[in-house]
This record gives C-alpha cells, structure tokens and sequence, in this order.
C-alpha cells in the first residue's frame, strides 16, 4: 500500500535545501476563483504562465461560496449597471474608490455570461435565461426598490464556478504545480517583484520561480479568528509575504460578519436563503430587522444585520439555553422551493445543526467571513503603495485578486454576492494587463544572490523550532484574541487590550515547538509558516482597528458611533516592521471620481437601509 | 514463485498506543493508520484517545483535536470543513468518506481510520490522487461549441437544466473511484465512477455540441466497460450521488447511437 517515494537528501550538492528553478513569464500564486481566471487569461495571451496552489484547485475556498454572482443582467425584471454600482458605494460606506466600482458593475455582465459560456450550470428562468435571486443591499432605481441580481446555481455557485474555470485552465493546458506551499516573494533592490519561492510538500524540494510578473490570488485570512466560515486553508498567505516584503496592507480593520454561520460549527448559511424569503427571528419569535432596517428588513446589509442579531442577544433576547444565538426560518417556504434552490444549505443544516429546515428554524450567529481589506490595487490588479506622497504607486512585477486584493470596490462592507463577481472580473482584468506589460518569452534579468534567503531561513527556523508553545496553542491564543477583541462591536478599550494581547501572541512566536522534522507532507511545518502568515495580518488587523475613530461599513466604533467623512474618508495603509515589533501607520486617499463619463461620483450621504 | 501475501512492506504493525487525555471521562478510542515516508518502517496503526467533551462532534473535528493536543504529526488533508471542498476523504469504519461530515456517533465502538484504499499513499492519510486527477482531465470536463456564440446566455428549459442535478454536485472527493474495486484491478485504464460521472455530466448538458466525440473518446473495452455494477460507487459518495447510474446512462447513448 505504502509507496517508496525516497526521501528529500538533506545536504544534496552540499545544500540542505535543493533549489529546483523554474522560469515563466507569470506566476499566479493561488487557484481559486480569482487565480484560474487570471491563470486562463494569460494562457490565452500566449504568456508561459504557472500557477502554484497549496491545495488542488477545486479545493479552495471558491469552491464554498454559496449564493450567487451579482450582476445587472435584468433577467428578472429591468436592471442597470449604474444601480448595481451605487449599490456598492453605498455598501462600502463610501470607503469604495468608484473607478474601481464602475469598472466591477459594467463589466459584470459579460464575465457572468463569459463563464456560462464555459458550462457554468447556472439555474435557469422559465426562459431558459441565467435565474437571479434577491441578495442584501442590492436594489434597483438607486434604492427604490428591490433587485434580483445575483446569478444562482442553485446555492452552490462558487462550486459551480470554481469546477468550471478549473475545466478551462486544463483545456488552456495550464502548468501547475499542485500542493506546493508559496513561502516568499523575490523582490529585487529597485522594489521590483521578480519571482516567488515554494515548497513542494510532496517531496520537500524548494522551487524557486522567476518571472516578469507574480499575480497573488492567495484568498483571505479568516482563520485568525477562532470562529469563521472560512476553510483552515484561509490564512492570506500572499497578504503576509507582501508585509514581508516590505509592502503595507489596506483597510484591514474591515472585517465582515456573516450574519448566518450555523451556531456552534460555523458552517455557511447562504445569504440567498433570506433572498429566497427567509427571516430572523429573537426569543420573543420577533421578526427584528423590521425594526432597525424598516424598507430591506432581512435584506440590509451584511453589516447592519450582523449589528442588529449581536444588539437582540445582548438585550437577553437570543435563543438557546444560553440566549446566545438567533434563529432563521426557512420553515414557511415550500419544500419544492428549498430542494430545487436551497438544497446544500439544507443539507449543511441537517449535518451541523440536526435542523429539518422545512420544519424547524436553523440557529445562526454573526461569523467571520471576508475580509474587506487587503493588498492595495488599482482596477488593473497592479500592486500599489505609497512612496515619495505618491499614494499610487505601482509596485512592478506584482498583482494581486480577489479576496486577496483590496481595489478597493468593497470599501468598508462587502454586499453579497459582490465576491464571486469580483474574482472574475478582476482576475480578467490582471490578465489583460498582464498581456499589455509583459511580452510572451522576453529575456529574464538574472535573479539577486540572496533571492532565496528570506524563504530558506524562515522554512528552516520553523523547521527546526524547538520552545515550548506548540503552534496550535499559539493559533489558539491568537484566534481567541482576535474573536474578543476586534468583533462586530469596538470600543478604545477593547481594542487597546487587544493590541497587547495579539502582540505578546506575535512575541510568543520565538518560543514555538515544531514536532515534526520530516520534509515530507510536514503539515506542523505547515500549520506553523500559515501561523507566522496569521498573526502578521492578525496584528495589522488590530492595530489598523484601534487607529480609525469613526464608524463605518464593518468597522463599529462605539466610542465613535459615527461616520466621520471630514477625518477618516481614507483608506489605511499598515507596514509590519518586525524588527521593531510595531505596525506604521499611513493613509491613501478615497478615489472620489469614476471611471468614465457614463456616471457621476455618488455623493456621500447617510446609509440607511 | 506465485506470491501470495502482499508485499512485505505492505504489512501494517501495531504502532504506538498514546496517553489518555488526564481527567476526561467520555473518551473515544481511535485507531488510525500512520505511513512515515523518511523512515524504512512498515505502515502502523496508532492508538489516539479523544476526549469527547472537549472536541466537536465530526471525526475531523477529533482529528484535529489530536494534531493539536496529542501528536503534531499526524499527517491529512482538510480544507472547507463543511462537505464542499472534498479534501477530507478517507476510508473510516469501513466507508469511504469525508472526516468533516461524519459524525462519530455514527460509529460504533473504536473508530478505525485508513487512508482511500487502492492508492499510492504519500503520508498517513494522504493518499497521490494524481492519476485520479489526470483521468477527470481526460474526459475534457469543459463545454464545447461550434455554434456561434450568443451575445448573452445560451438558452436552457428548466428540464434541461435539471438533468445536471445529481451530476454537477460532484467534489472530486474520489471516495467513489477508490471504493471501486473494478478501479482497484484497472485503475490504469478504467475511467473510474468519478470521471464517467463526470463525461456523462457534460454529454447530458444540452448546451454542449461535442456527444459523438465525448462516447468516441469512452469507446473502449476498458475506460467505460469495466463497470460491473457492483455499485459500492453509490453506496459511499458522501454527496448522495448515483455514478453507478451515470455510467448506465453512458452505456445506453452508445447502444442508442448504434441502432
């Protein structure tokens, strides 16, 4: 049964790490949503392109999105792109650079029909035309009313989505190179990106891979929380090389509570189920919402419903024998309806909660979901930071997608359904970029001596890490940490204490205990490097939290209830600065101007669902 | 000479029986199979103790609950935890199945746990689905067209549409092909449940134009006909789909185009 696969020599050609090179023209680090439509994109533009995943590709998170893909098709009734957009805008709390926005909402459309074209079983109107069903935040007529706008394979879309664009990366013959582990970017003295460094599990080689361009779509970090819907795969991989490398990270303060994770498990609970009519309800059988969102009711934002569920469970009105949670009723609609458009999720709650959901209702709690913030990017997926007070500064050799990047079109909120559409649409974007900026086969600087450096002694320390806080434990403290302390509600004090607890965490990280030494499949190793990921982006997390006074989108301030657009209408900026042990804090300014002439810049004004 | 036990390093030992957990009362015995790659040891089945009152009920949450607690260096593969990513497959009990879904009431007595059966195994639980891998990619899942595009959508009844349920909901989980034991003899050249389900997946998809070259492609004494209906296929996928099924139906378009 056991195969004789030898083991890695340590000390080959007097190395203990053998080094395997590869060339390309692009690398894209990640194979989700985001990371297979930039894969394709360049493929079709005849770059060599290689994409490296941790996981194969139908295993990442993608593959767990639920509800659907937004985009103004108008199959269920009259629709329009710059709906789609002041939907957004006004979701992202006005945080959302509206260039970026227009381009996500007027390109929507085609990307939608773009993966149905590639066998996206999509549920279908009795046209025969893409179903679209109701999702929060979204409407038509610039808030009138309520649009049908999220494209739905039953509620199993991401599923949908990632199997197929991984079917279009095989038939566009991709490279990969499945389950190796991205460790470190390259990065060249002028500050250019020139490649990436992996290492292969299966057998412990290190790969390193030099290219024109490196396209990060390593996803988001919901695991330094201790209760997210995120996969134990979400650990922002690319998000921590890129503090690594130097580079700040964007609005990381904004992280979004899903208000239907199953309680106790965490799993996801669609969205789309309250699209498809279902309602929230307390210990006194009240349907809340009505209260604090009196026109979207269930419908409001993701933030607003989060707020109004944790406000009912501190007034001792949750449920449960500890008032702890909050019930969603699905019970009222016809069990036809639930088999053909809501099948996983009732199958999700048969397993997690014991829950017949055409009977009883599913108890439900605010849960870790997406992160908002990211690597900060223009509409073309180029990496930006701020240098010499120029806060739009390309960073060469570098891009970053999807859940990964921070555009920024979610601003300080992200509506359902705005996720799925994002990836494909800048996925697209990075790879028609990529297709005007690098020329397929164009010679390769030779690579700095110490490219390698960075990684090899990070995998090594690890490797051999010998104190006395095994990795798990660590992992514990932070998620716990973060869960307390920067939640759907802040105030100062809260956040202060957090910000020494995650930094005694991150100092804790000298005196970790790996137990495993082999080289091969070494998840410990593993677990230990996604750590060291975690609690970098945990602490930016914290800090960026502690620093924005105001209120907005996920960001609950309750020391500054309010939106505070004279001071903070800007996005954070956060360097790691691990020798000092401190986070710098800047800032870029909100794009308040639009991509075209088609749409006006929307004006900020109270957001009231 | 005829060898008739399996090959020596094959045989798997009794390995390590590890501490009980101090003080926890409702205790679960898990036996699980441990492969070290480094070392010329044979395969082992270690002994691990879970304290139920401090763990989540699936047997991934116990999984974890022993990378954590006991020993780091239990080696498997986990991702969504919530039955869509298909990472998590293993034989347990007896089925293959996903640790993150099955709950370990449903088990009686000491849960055993082995890695899918019938395939090379990298470490512990971690079984090369590479092969596995190349054989989905070979039914070319993708749609194919010559008709000329519509600007919009491709049209599709409602009827059309649902010929798709109980084929697209496939996670490529390959508890399925590695319960199959025509797969385990032919594994190198029959399909497998998982990839025909699949190639019936994009045949039956009335948006694709490709139906005489997808059945020219499974025309073969091997990669469609080793299904013998023994249907352990059906019985084990955790999604509650039918490939046994699938591959009838395969089998009936190529009857149906000969006549």
């Amino acid at each position: 049964m056991a195969s004789s696969q030898s083991a890695a020599g340590p000390a080959t050609n007097g190395m203990a790490y053998p080094i395997v090179d590869h060339t390309f023209d692009v690398v894209v680090v990640g194979a989700g949503g985001a990371g297979l439509r930039a894969t394709v994109g360049c493929a079709q533009a005849g770059l060599r392109t290689a994409c490296i995943s941790k996981v194969f590709p139908t295993r990442s998170h993608t593959v767990a999105a639920q509800g659907g893909i937004s985009a103004s098709l108008g199959n269920m009734g009259p629709d329009d792109w710059r709906w789609h957009m002041y939907d957004t805008v006004k979701g992202s709390d006005w945080l959302g650079d509206q260039d970026s926005i227009e381009y996500l909402c007027r390109n929507a459309p085609a990307a939608v029909y773009e993966l149905e074209h590639w066998g996206v079983p999509f549920s279908r109107t009795e046209e025969g035309k893409i179903y679209q069903r109701p999702f929060g935040g979204m409407t038509t007529d610039f808030g009138k009313g309520i649009a049908q706008r999220t494209c739905a394979a039953a509620d199993r879309t991401g599923h949908a989505i990632l199997h197929t664009l991984y079917g279009q990366a095989v038939r566009n013959a991709t490279e990969f190179f499945i389950e190796y582990f991205a460790i470190d970017l390259i990065m060249d003295d002028e500050g250019r990106c020139r490649g990436v460094v992996a290492l292969k599990m299966d057998d412990g080689t290190i790969h390193r891979f030099r290219s024109h361009l490196v396209i990060l779509a390593t996803g988001g970090y919901g695991r330094a929380y201790f209760s997210a819907t995120s996969a134990h795969t979400c650990t922002g991989d690319g998000n921590a090389m890129v503090l690594r490398a130097g580079l700040p990270l964007q609005d990381m303060e904004f992280v979004q509570f899903h208000p239907t994770g199953i309680y106790g498990a965490g799993c996801l609970i669609t969205e789309g189920s309250r699209g498809e009519g279902g309602y929230l309800t307390n210990s006194e059988g009240e349907r809340f919402m009505e209260r604090y969102a009196p026109s979207a009711k269930d419908l409001a934002s993701r933030d607003v419903v989060s707020r109004a569920m944790t406000m009912e469970i501190r007034a001792g009105r949750g449920v449960g024998k500890n008032k702890d949670h909050i019930y969603l009723h699905l019970d009222h609609l016809d069990p036809k309806i639930l088999h053909e458009r809501l099948p996983g999720i009732s199958e999700s709650a048969k397993i997690f909660a014991g829950v017949d959901v055409t009977r009883e209702p599913i108890p439900v709690l605010p849960t870790v979901h997406y992160n908002m913030g990211g690597i900060p990017t223009n509409f073309h997926g180029e990496v930006l930071t701020k240098k010499n007070g120029n806060p739009d500064c390309v960073v060469p050799g570098l891009m970053a997608i999807g859940e990964a990047a921070c555009v920024s079109v979610h601003g300080a909120n992200r509506l359902g359904s705005n996720s799925l559409i994002d990836l494909v649409v800048f996925g697209r974007a990075a790879g028609l970029r990529a297709s005007e900026i690098v020329t397929p086969g164009e010679r390769h600087a030779e690579l700095p001596k110490d490219s390698a450096d960075l990684a090899l002694s990070r995998l090594d320390g690890f490797r051999h890490a010998t104190g006395a806080t095994p990795t798990a434990e660590l992992r514990m403290e932070m998620q716990k940490t973060m869960q307390n302390n920067c939640a759907v509600f802040r105030t100062g004090e809260v956040l202060e204490e957090g910000h020494k607890l995650i930094h005694k965490v991150w100092g804790g990280k000298s005196d970790v205990r790996v137990t495993d030494r082999s080289l091969i499949w070494n998840t410990d190793l593993l677990e230990t490097l996604e750590f060291d990921n975690l609690i970098a982006q945990a602490v930016v997390t914290m800090d960026s939290a502690l620093n924005r006074q105001e209120s907005r989108g996920a960001h609950a301030r309750e020391d500054f209830p309010n939106r505070d657009d004279v001071t903070w209408m800007k996005h954070t900026l956060a360097w790691l600065d691990e020798s000092k042990a401190k986070v710098d804090i800047d800032y870029r300014p909100v794009h308040t101007y639009t991509m075209s002439n088609d749409i006006q810049y929307i004006e900020p004004k109270a957001r009231v669902y | 000479m005829v060898q008739l036990n399996l090959p020596k390093n094959s045989r798997v030992t009794k390995g390590k029986v590890w501490p009980k957990p101090q003080g926890a009362t409702h205790l679960q015995e898990f036996q699980i199979y441990r492969y070290d790659p480094d070392g010329e040891s044979n395969p082992r089945t270690d002994t691990y103790y879970v304290d139920r009152d401090d763990c989540g009920p699936m047997i991934l949450d116990a999984l974890l609950w022993i990378k954590n607690k006991i020993d780091p260096t239990l080696t498997f593969r986990r991702s969504c935890r919530e039955g869509i990513c298909g990472s998590c497959a293993m034989n347990i009990d007896g089925l293959n199945t996903l640790a993150c879904t099955k709950g370990m009431d449903d088990v009686q007595g000491v849960i055993k746990i082995y890695p899918l059966p019938h395939m090379p195994v990298i470490k512990d639980l971690v079984p090369d689905l590479t092969r596995f891998y190349a054989q989905h990619a070979s039914i070319e899942p993708w749609l194919h067209t010559t008709s000329p595009q519509p600007g919009t959508e491709w049209r599709q009844s409602h009827e059309d549409r649902e010929k798709l349920d109980g084929l697209y909901e496939c996670i490529l989980c390959a508890c399925c092909s590695t319960s199959c034991p025509s797969y385990w003899w032919n594994g190198d050249r029959y399909l497998g449940p998982a990839a025909l389900l699949q190639a019936y997946r994009w045949l039956i998809d009335s948006r694709d134009e490709a139906t005489g070259e997808r059945l020219d492609n499974l025309e073969d004494p091997f990669r469609l006909y080793r299904c013998h209906t023994i249907m352990n296929c059906a019985n084990t996928c955790p999604k509650g789909l039918n490939p046994a099924k699938a591959i009838a139906e395969i089998k009936k378009m190529m009857v149906a185009r000969q006549v």
